[in-house]
């Protein structure tokens, strides 16, 4: 039960996350060339990422769970760890902060740059622009979908909390009709590395023979081991950092 | 070839990233801990201190090229 609740946020928070990123493309296309080779775009891409959990989930699902968990739990730990290092050093200042209000920028300014290509009615820079950008943030939630749903045995959950977070993110977007800066992005960034890690050990670590004391709700001790080892690591470079940094400097 | 070769790099990229290392470590880790397991010992202790240290020594590794 811990599990599955954990499983439906991280996957929630994850989505909610690179659907942000991608509305921001979408939108800063979208506003600059026009909305109908944009969304035929992002519908084309859409339709990519489905088609990609419905071939894989079923074909995992076929796969004992051990070894599943083993190559899943591996897979899953190494993807985290990438999350959660950058956010480590977003959080402690040695990487930029992702900010949406100046990647919207960056992206009406390349739209308006960018040529005309004009072929059957599409807008090609548009096209291939939406269609990269929702393909690519979405490839990373495909994954996180694919392997929570199958190392846990609940695709439904993982689909549904994923699926939630776009529809939360699109409808917030298209209300408000600008990227969402306010979106606490960078910390929610953090969670998910967070969690990403802390399943990746509990399956790899499952699927290489281990029995977790007090079985699933190790998770949580997992999880609480994960956070205090990065809020560690986030004092301790800020500190390195700080003592670095040449006297009257700004942090 | 040259499509195989940029859709292997796509995929490490993806899921390694910029440091090998860790993935390694990882790698290395889940086999001590089989190991462990097979000659009857609860190993359960051992990916989580494999983790902590490939984490930390990749952000050594990134930060002191940043600092230099």
């Amino acid at each position: 039960m811990t599990g599955t609740l954990l499983l439906g946020l991280g996957a929630f928070l994850a989505s909610a996350v690179e659907t942000v990123e991608a509305l921001t493309i979408v939108l800063g296309v979208g506003v600059v060339r026009g909305w109908r080779s944009t969304l035929i775009g992002v519908g084309a891409a859409l339709l990519v990422l489905a088609a990609l959990i419905a071939v894989l989930g079923p074909a995992l699902g076929r796969i004992p769970i051990g070894g599943l968990r083993l190559v899943v739990g591996a897979l899953l730990l190494v993807f985290g760890l990438q999350w959660l290092r950058k956010a480590i050093l977003r959080s402690s200042g040695y990487k930029a902060l992702h900010d949406e209000d100046e990647a919207f920028r960056e992206e009406r300014e390349r739209a308006a740059a960018a040529g005309v290509d004009q072929r059957r009615g599409v807008d090609w820079y548009s096209f291939t622009v939406a269609f990269k950008g929702v393909l690519l943030e979405g490839l990373e939630v495909v994954f996180i979908v694919i392997a929570f749903g199958a190392a846990q045995g609940r695709f439904d959950v993982a689909i549904a909390g994923a699926a939630a977070a776009v529809v939360l993110v699109v409808v917030v977007g298209v209300l408000v009709r600008k990227p969402l800066e306010r979106v606490p992005e960078n910390t929610i960034k953090f969670a998910v590395g967070l969690l990403l890690t802390s399943f990746g050990i509990f399956w790899a670590a499952e699927g290489a023979g281990v029995d977790w004391p007090g079985d699933e709700l190790s998770l949580l001790a997992v999880i609480a081991f994960v956070g205090a080892l990065s809020f560690g690591l986030v004092r301790s470079l800020r500190r390195q950092r700080l003592s670095a940094a040449p006297a009257g400097a700004g942090a | 070839m040259r499509y195989v070769r940029a859709f292997g790099r796509f995929w490490w990229d993806f899921i390694v990233g910029d440091d090998w290392v860790v993935a390694a470590a990882v790698g290395l880790g889940l086999v001590l801990t089989g190991i462990l397991t097979g000659l009857g010992v609860d190993a359960w202790w051992l990916l989580p201190l494999v983790v902590a240290l490939a984490l930390a020594g990749s952000l050594r590794r990134a930060t002191r090229v940043t600092t230099t």
